[in-house]
């Protein structure tokens, strides 16, 4: 579905005392391929870079270098018809349900917003879709007529998955959309997305901190660390086995629910480094457990190891 | 179970808000007890009435909410009802507090090391010189490098992590005999977070405090205290110690809880989860009788005629649920 | 919570939250009662605002001339309905002027940053730098007055604060998650401004246009005072004040009466303004 080929996003800030230029490598240098019908994650800590990757792949951002392509074409070679038929084809969950919806629109025209631009339904047509799409999100049809603020969290994260699907997308890019709701609210929309993803073949892509969530819900999994990806794999086999230390580290400080896995974690020392100043070499070498004598000035490329694993490590491969 | 002698004792705590022409209950009739240097862990959603319960140990709840009812005893000393200067004394002294969002419980226009030596020059009376060395000392403690560089340093200058280290620092600065520590790693990532739980783990055992561990996060729980109550609209819902929570867990939402998250007992990658239905009730329309009843699957009618009571179901495992059988 | 929800529009909770606030209920009820009077004033006059009568001059208030009668017998409570509609005019015109102009140059300034906004705000600078009052003055000394101009000219020179609003507004939506929803949904620029922006930044607006409105009809008295505003015989508020500064000893009625409705009319705007800001702070909870 998506290729994306050495895709590097900077931004130019100026910082310090002096106000000096100074270039946020928020993405640089990724390589990844998004398979139709696949549940994709993009983990990381803040500032990895996964959420700009989002909207690099969103259309709503334009690399400073490499390609970003939607089936087989260049996103930002589009003539206007290619984007707006990729507007209706990939669409996108928002983390915060507070934010993300229009506190001055209701429900049914939030939700029909999509069906009014792309031109699919209008009037009593319209509204019949809209109350068929919050039925599906499990909202009564009497929300339509609701503003935002009337629901708690969980029902504006519906409200914001009706409207992505009202276009009837392929993709949905969905970043962090549970990570603002209560436990027991998560459960439900993680659900929602589970049962929409096999009904209308959705491909995903997840975006999000919470390694039990991403476990729970992916095919495939890429782990980012400043702007770097360093492990794509299968989900089963890096949450069974991970070859990077990051991610070993990333997997260790998650706390299992479950005092019978009790476990005193390898805890990693330091800080994630500014993406402003990454240190040479493997980003993630001053505070990796294992470095040794090539990590602090060469860089690790993501190679292939096994089947359908890359990591990216001098230790490994 | 053996029971050190209770530390903090808080009894039938009722908790409001009181809004024009309306009364928002956030606390119900809570019953805790932390033992000296135990971990006892408070788990629950937004709006259970988990935070309001740290604030009124501290005697912070602010306007318009007021302890309406119950006792908060620390070593034996009644703490509902003491006059300001009296509770100012006992809060940092006896009890230290850590916030969720380390950037706005530090205050920006004062430097670290200028907020560190305030938390001591209020309980204790140092000199200049004095008050340094426990600074630099304190920041030793909580694993921040450098710490002489530190104490000039401004909150923005520093990350999230190390931000919530020198909150800690603040927080055990006078030695307390209580932590109360809410969502202290909500906030941060969980390299960090692993960090700083490691850090709160260390510290308790070397200074003999007791930690009260206000979390929704029942993976932190699992990993971190000994005992576990569970607060649903207001009301303990459900205590035992953790090991028995997690392999029992009795009261029907605290199944819910755990079928939610990805990861617990019993769940599987890729199945869907055991989601609680519904909506955590707004404050004011908490259904009669039982909280739990309108999202609960073993309800019956009897649920809606009254509270049940939190009573002994397991040996040291009690829940408050008319559907959960006796057995002790 | 499935079943009824309660309408709770964006509206109708302004109107909840303003009806608990007394201060704000008197300044709307000064503000619909002097614009019911504005639109009656024909029918509510009891005399012809321009009605010259010798025999009736400076008559203390009564009960034939309520408010009393002028220098040259014309009754003040006429003359005083028929300068309302002329306030209110000069207020909503120039505030129109000033809200039109403020919100299209904050919207797209704001909206599209860059060279446009530079230029935009630059503009603003110049204009709040040189005293409004005084600029209306020189304007009014190159051209005819009349209450036209008048609101022209307030309009124009008073839009600066509406479009630093405006644009802060805007800056400051930009960058949401709905506005970035749309533009995912495929909206372009045209209705990201209008469906999404402008209706989350109008409500500051209104707070400022109903302030404003009662500084117009102050400029608009002012002027009116210095002979420059709105010229004799049509009755306006500020040149009754100036004709009875002309004859002080001429009874205190033709000085209170008008000085008092055109405080009372700000007051009213004024206490209507703050009601409204104070109903739309978020930091405010509705529970």
């Amino acid at each position: 579905m998506f290729e994306l080929e050495a895709v590097t996003r900077h931004y130019a800030v100026r910082q310090g005392p002096f106000r000096t230029r100074a270039v946020l490598r928020a993405v640089d240098g990724v390589d990844l391929a998004v398979h139709a019908g696949e549940t994709l994650s993009l983990v990381g800590e803040s500032g990895c870079g996964k959420s700009t990757l989002a909207r690099l792949v969103l259309r709503l951002e334009r690399p400073t270098s490499g390609r970003v392509r939607y089936r087989g074409q260049d996103l930002w070679e589009m003539d206007r018809d290619a984007v707006r038929r990729f507007r209706r084809e990939v669409q996108m969950v928002f983390q915060d349900p507070y934010a993300s919806l229009n506190p001055r629109m209701r429900v049914a025209q939030i939700v029909g917003e999509g069906l009014a631009i792309h031109g699919l339904a209008r009037g009593a047509e319209r509204d019949a879709r809209v109350r068929e799409l919050l039925e599906q999100v499990g909202l009564p049809p009497e929300a339509a007529g609701a503003y935002p603020h009337e629901f708690s969290g969980g029902q504006r994260q519906r409200v914001g998955i009706a409207r992505a699907l009202a276009v009837e997308p392929r993709v949905v890019v969905a970043d962090e959309p549970v990570s603002a709701l209560d436990v027991s609210v998560q459960a439900q929309i993680l659900n929602l997305l589970q049962g929409l993803r096999e009904d209308r073949g959705l491909t995903y892509l997840f975006i999000s901190h919470d390694l039990r969530v991403v476990e729970h819900i992916s095919d495939r999994v890429a782990v980012m660390y400043l702007g770097r990806l360093v492990e794509l794999a299968p989900a089963a086999d890096l949450f069974r086995e991970p070859l990077h230390p990051y991610t070993r580290a990333l997997l260790d400080a998650v706390p299992v629910p479950d005092p019978d896995r009790r476990r005193e974690p390898r805890v990693l020392e330091g800080d994630v480094p500014s993406p402003i100043a990454p240190p040479p070499g493997c980003p993630f070498h001053p505070r990796c457990p294992d470095r040794f004598e090539p990590c602090d000035h060469r860089v690790p490329e993501l190679r292939p190891t096994g089947t359908a694993r890359a990591v990216a490590c001098h230790r490994c491969g | 179970m053996t029971r050190a002698e209770p530390l903090l004792q808080i009894e039938n705590l009722q908790v409001s808000f009181f809004l024009p022409g309306v009364e928002v209950p956030a606390v119900r009739g809570l019953d805790l007890v932390v033992g000296a240097g135990e971990t006892v862990g408070l788990v629950g959603e937004s709006g259970c009435g988990k935070s309001v319960t740290a604030l009124s140990v501290l005697g912070l709840v602010g306007d318009p909410g007021r302890v309406k009812a119950g006792s908060i005893r620390l070593g034996g000393r009644e703490l509902v009802g003491l006059a300001p200067r009296e509770l100012r004394a006992v809060r940092g002294r006896q009890v230290g507090m850590v916030f969720q969002e380390p950037m706005t419980s530090l205050n920006p226009v004062f430097t670290v090391g200028y907020q560190l030596a305030e938390a001591l020059t209020t309980h204790f009376d140092l000199s200049r010189q004095e008050v340094r060395d426990r600074c630099v000392g304190l920041l030793r403690e909580v694993g921040i490098p450098a710490p002489e560089d530190r104490l000039g340093a401004y909150p923005a200058q520093l990350s999230g992590g190390l931000r919530q280290r020198v909150m800690i620092a603040m927080a055990v600065a006078c030695r307390p005999r209580l932590l109360l520590a809410d969502e202290p790693t909500t906030a941060l990532d969980v390299t960090i977070q692993a960090q700083i739980m490691g850090l709160l783990a260390r510290l308790r055992r070397e200074l003999g405090m007791a930690v009260l561990l206000i979390t929704h996060d029942l993976g932190l729980v699992a990993q971190n205290v000994g005992r576990v109550v569970v607060m649903y609209a207001g009301h303990a819902v459900e205590e035992a110690a953790t090991a028995d929570l997690f392999a029992e867990p009795l009261h029907p939402y605290t199944r819910g809880l755990l079928g939610s998250i990805p990861g617990a007992p019993g769940t599987r990658p890729g199945d869907r989860l055991r989601a609680i239905p519904g909506n955590v009730p707004h404050p004011t329309r908490v259904p009669s009788g039982c909280p739990f009843r309108d999202r609960c699957d073993l309800a019956v009618d009897a649920c809606a005629d009254t509270l049940p009571e939190l009573e002994p179901k397991r040996p040291g495992h009690r829940a408050r649920c008319l559907r959960v059988d006796r057995r002790v | 919570m499935s079943g009824a929800y309660r309408d709770a529009g964006p509206w109708r909770i302004l109107w909840r939250r303003l009806q608990r606030n007394p201060q704000a209920m008197a300044g709307l009820a000064i503000v619909v009662g002097l614009a019911v009077v504005a639109v009656l004033h024909p029918w509510l006059a009891p005399y012809d605002p321009a009605g010259v009568n010798v025999r009736q001059i400076l008559q203390p208030p009564g009960a034939d001339h309520w408010l009393g009668t002028d220098e040259l017998g014309r009754d003040v409570f006429s003359r005083l309905v028929y300068g309302a509609p002329i306030s209110l005019l000069v207020g909503f015109v120039a505030v129109g002027i000033s809200v039109a102009i403020g919100t299209v140059l904050g919207c797209t300034a704001g909206y599209y940053g860059g060279w446009w906004d530079s230029l935009v705000m630059r503009l603003v600078d110049l204009l709040q730098a040189i005293p409004t009052f005084f600029l209306i003055l020189a304007a009014i000394a190159f051209l005819k007055p009349s209450i036209w101009l008048i609101m022209v000219i307030i309009g124009l020179t008073g839009w600066m604060g509406v479009c630093r609003m405006v644009r802060a507004e805007v800056l400051s939506l930009r960058d949401r998650e709905f506005v970035m929803a749309a533009r995912v949904q495929g909206a372009g620029d045209m209705r990201i401004l209008l469906r999404h922006l402008l209706p989350n930044a109008i409500v500051p607006v209104l707070v400022s246009a109903t302030l404003g409105i009662a500084g117009a009809i102050l400029v608009e008295s002012s002027l009116s005072f210095l002979g420059l505003g709105v010229q004799p015989p049509q009755p306006s508020w500020g040149n009754m004040l100036a004709q009875a500064r002309d004859n002080l000893a001429g009874g205190w009625w033709n000085t209170v009466f008008p000085g008092a409705a055109i405080f009372v009319t700000v007051l009213g705007y004024n206490l209507l303004g703050e009601g409204l800001r104070d109903a739309l702070d978020p930091k405010i909870s509705d529970r």
